[in-house]
């Protein structure tokens, strides 16, 4: 009987869980989709590590991520503008992220921090979970999804049994990285602008607003210029949306996210755009960020620009070649003013 | 856009965007049967066209007690072209009639540290917690919509000399099964959470049940009552719960009747 290789969780980090693209269908009796903060770092880890583009992953927050592989040979990516470390028993070395590496039994791969956003996605081959209301996203209140189905983050010793994988074949790399992006968040004003007074969406587009630690999967509180209420700040309860800025008496605006309650009785102010929703949650509490508006439209165009952006980025993974030269080490390594490898058809005459 | 000529409809229609994946059709900005009615009557019309393959691109909708939400994939549709597609749909539930649900006796312990606000309750409403008790226990509510957290229940309307505003001070953490009441309605917290709402009781009943096919125990439409228990009954009902050997079925009064069953709608 062959051995079934496992993943160890060692430590999950500040905060780690499996999810996939969410659960669609079942708002209408409270389940909000769950599901990854950013879509595009899942599809593109998972397609770093040869999986399905909506497969589980590993989404995880800050550093401190440390997994072991047992009973085999396990592959595994990370997408995200991580620190990462793969500890053999050769010592240490230091690997670039947006690759896939394959560890050999008892070798572990740490996330020492992460220096752009707070979030990452490891894909590993051969992880499954359990489907709940049609997804494994975890969503902890309610006890859905995760490894066991029972809605639990991952926790210090768990292991999660891989199914079998072709651990072989060489490693995938994206190479460059996807730019960093700092332009204002945007959204759609709306659907109780006429809850506020007439400024109010001026004040919102108008300045800084710093994320408050109170920032998690279910939603980030911001703290800025007050937003002032044309009347009453509550509402009869309707639908929330991922990307809801609901703002309460005091003024203060609350970004909700994919692990958010599905109805709420505070005025929406107006809503982040579909394609802005990953980046704005990995913003790390004390960041600062600024909004802009555009129209519902506009966010559409936005969303499709941005899918072809995507698969744009996930056309362009390489395998890594043989000849061992680690080139995003290389790229992102802090050499002179840089490095251009001198056979790259980016570089071949026009001519 | 005007729905009709029915004069004392409280029906004002607006079409709202909620970002550039999701329209709000909002049927007016109260709590009133005659609004939710057309909310669910468009429900049940969209869920029939696209079980005949119509409104491709729409992910899910959300009723709620003066609206229902439409979530869409702007990769898949476009918000003009689903909004032309829904007109007519939503022209014909401004007409909607009330559908009736099941008919739920649900057990509330009204007792002790289950019903940490009912002292508190009692006296800014001027009367004793057995009128308080008397009083939520005595009226039949209607659900009219579920959300918030998986399986939680707005019920209403609660008597009016039960109405009180939300605490000014929410609570970091309600306990599961605590039955709750602020403005106009009562509500029981499926889960542990932070929750504003004040607490009277404590009901044992498992609202959400992700293995059923349909998880949530309470539907819009549905009827409910609550029936005091004391502690020990109370316990006992947990104890019986938690080790699976209490089917919540026991607590339906009656299944909805007659064509306006949602039972039988599409």
């Amino acid at each position: 009987m062959s051995a079934q290789a496992e993943l160890e969780i060692v430590s999950p980090g500040a905060f780690a869980s499996i999810q996939d693209g969410g659960r669609r269908g079942h708002r209408r009796i409270g389940v909000p989709w769950a599901g990854v903060l950013d879509r595009r770092l899942m599809r593109i880890a998972n397609a770093l590590a040869g999986r399905d583009e909506d497969a589980p992953v590993i989404e995880c927050f800050d550093g401190g991520l440390h997994l072991v592989a047992h009973g085999g040979a396990v592959k595994l990516a990370v997408a995200g503008d991580a620190a990462v470390e793969v500890e053999g028993a050769d010592g240490r070395r230091a690997l670039a992220p947006w690759r896939s590496v394959t560890l050999a039994e008892g070798e572990a791969l740490r996330i020492r921090r992460m220096a752009g956003g707070r979030i990452a996605m490891v894909a590993v081959a051969g992880l499954f979970a359990p489907q709940v209301l049609g997804s494994a996203s975890t969503y902890v209140r309610a006890g859905l999804g995760g490894a066991d189905g029972c809605g639990r983050a991952l926790a210090a010793g768990v292991r999660l049994a891989l199914a079998e994988a072709d651990a072989s074949g060489s490693d995938r790399v994206l190479t460059p990285p996807p730019p960093a992006d700092a332009s204002p968040i945007r959204l759609v004003p709306g659907p109780q602008a006429d809850h506020f007074s007439a400024a109010a969406l001026q004040v919102l587009v108008g300045g800084d607003y710093r994320v408050t630690a109170e920032a998690d999967r279910m939603g980030i509180r911001l703290e800025g210029a007050r937003l002032e209420h044309a009347g009453a700040a509550e509402i009869v309860s309707d639908a929330t949306v991922p990307g809801s800025i609901q703002v309460p008496g005091a003024g203060q605006p609350i970004v909700l996210l994919a692990d958010a309650q599905t109805a709420g009785g505070y005025p929406k102010i107006a809503t982040v755009i579909t394609a802005d929703l990953g980046r704005l949650a990995a913003l790390r509490p004390g960041q600062s960020l600024r909004f802009a508006t555009v129209t519902a439209a506009e966010g559409a165009r936005i969303a499709r620009a941005a899918e072809a952006e995507t698969r744009a980025l996930i056309a362009a993974i390489r395998p890594l070649p043989a000849d061992g030269i680690d080139l995003v080490a290389l790229y992102s390594g802090n050499l002179v003013d840089g490095v251009v490898h001198a056979l790259g058809t980016e570089w071949r005459p026009l001519y | 856009m005007c729905p009709g000529s029915h004069a004392s409809s409280p029906v004002s229609l607006r079409v709202l965007d909620a970002g550039d994946a999701a329209l709000t059709i909002e049927f007016g900005s109260v709590i009133d049967p005659a609004l939710l009615a057309a909310v669910n009557a468009l429900d049940a019309a969209i869920a029939r066209v696209r079980q005949a393959g119509a409104l491709p691109g729409v992910i899910e909708t959300m009723p709620t007690f003066r609206s229902l939400t439409v979530f869409f994939d702007p990769l898949a549709t476009e918000r003009d072209t689903l909004l032309a597609a829904l007109q007519p749909l939503i022209d014909a539930a401004a007409h909607g009639i009330p559908v009736d649900g099941r008919h739920w006796r649900l057990p509330v312990c009204y007792e002790g540290e289950a019903a940490p606000d009912l002292a508190e309750v009692a006296g800014a409403l001027g009367m004793s917690e057995a009128e308080v008790v008397a009083l939520h226990s005595g009226t039949e509510y209607l659900v009219y919509m579920l959300g918030f957290l998986p399986g939680f229940p707005f019920m209403g309307d609660l008597p009016e000399r039960l109405r009180l505003p939300r605490r000014s001070q929410p609570r970091v953490r309600v306990p599961a099964g605590s039955v709750a009441i602020a403005t106009g309605l009562t509500a029981i917290y499926p889960w542990e959470s932070p929750g504003g709402w004040h607490l009277l009781g404590r009901c044992p009943v498992p609202l959400f049940d992700a293995r059923r096919a349909a998880p949530s125990l309470l539907a819009a439409g549905d009827k409910v009552r609550f029936t005091p228990v004391s502690t020990d009954e109370c316990r006992a009902l947990e104890a019986a719960v938690r080790s699976g050997q209490a089917d919540p079925m026991q607590w339906l009064d009656a299944s909805p009747t007659g064509a306006n069953s949602t039972e039988n709608a599409a």
